[in-house]
């Protein structure tokens, strides 16, 4: 005999109560684990290697660090504050200017990028680092 | 003389819209994570008065140069002349990357400049010398 079988109307439906709770979970969860972009410093492109260019020598400006921290502009010595004024002055004068730093080899990293953010903070996107002279 | 009204307005702030504002937190805070990968060296990095911005979040590769010249690309330890070789082969696999050079500030300049060079030398061109603010005085 055959037994008529009854649906079962219930309602699908999926609750949605906790839906909030669930999303603030998962907000929380990122909030905690995202790390902003952090990496700041001195951007620089590097020459390619081998590529020697010939510059007319009225547009390079050598600026050599030494290890006390004192610098050289074209043989005019003076400190890393002293920098940001003479490169403004000297680009100023000629935009055309290619700002070369050397370091000699026992010159602490620190010196270097005081005097790099020196030149930077004058605008000039014209640098070159130069090989140390041994 | 008049008396005033109380006003009726019930005082309440409005929670039905809290969902969709956690709904637009919870999206950003999806598309704007990237999780750390790698934990480096220990360095502290020069300070200097202008910082720029690395143009990107993901293409980045980190390099670190601690003040007793390790270096650690990827949480491994790197011979110095063995660098170029590492760099040629991330260039490979994504050509867009930026090498971000976390250097202690009390290395020496000459091993500074044995990395610059092995950099050029892997063609990793595109680099940024890391630093952190300097607090104004």
């Amino acid at each position: 005999m055959l037994s008529k079988r009854r649906r079962i109307r219930g309602d699908a439906d999926i609750p949605s109560g906790s839906m909030a709770d669930v999303v603030f979970l998962l907000l929380i969860f990122f909030l905690v684990t995202t790390t902003m972009n952090k990496d700041k410093g001195l951007g620089l492109v590097l020459p390619p290697p081998g590529e020697a260019k010939e510059i007319p020598k009225k547009n390079i400006c050598n600026v050599l660090v030494n290890a006390s921290g004192n610098v050289l502009i074209d043989d005019q010595a003076m400190s890393i504050r002293g920098v940001y004024k003479e490169i403004k002055k000297r680009i100023t004068e000629n935009p055309n200017l290619i700002v070369s730093v050397k370091a000699s080899e026992d010159t602490e990293y620190n010196y270097f990028i005081q005097v790099l953010d020196q030149i930077k903070k004058t605008g000039c996107d014209k640098i070159s680092i130069a090989n140390y002279e041994k | 003389m008049k008396i005033r009204k109380k006003s009726s307005a019930k005082e309440t702030i409005p929670s039905g819209s809290m969902a969709d504002i956690v709904f637009l937190l919870l999206i950003f805070f999806m598309v704007s994570t990237v999780f750390k990968k790698y934990q480096g060296l220990k360095v502290r990095l020069p300070a200097t008065e202008i910082s720029e911005k690395v143009p990107t979040k993901r293409n980045i590769a980190h390099i670190y140069a601690d003040r007793a010249f390790n270096i650690s690309i990827d949480d491994k330890l790197v011979d110095p002349y063995a660098v170029h070789s590492v760099v040629r082969q991330k260039l490979v696999d994504n050509p867009r990357l930026i090498f971000s050079l976390k250097i202690d500030e009390k290395l020496q300049y000459g091993n500074v400049n044995i990395l610059i060079e092995e950099m050029r030398k892997g063609n990793g061109l595109r680099v940024n010398f890391a630093t952190r603010r300097k607090r104004k005085s």
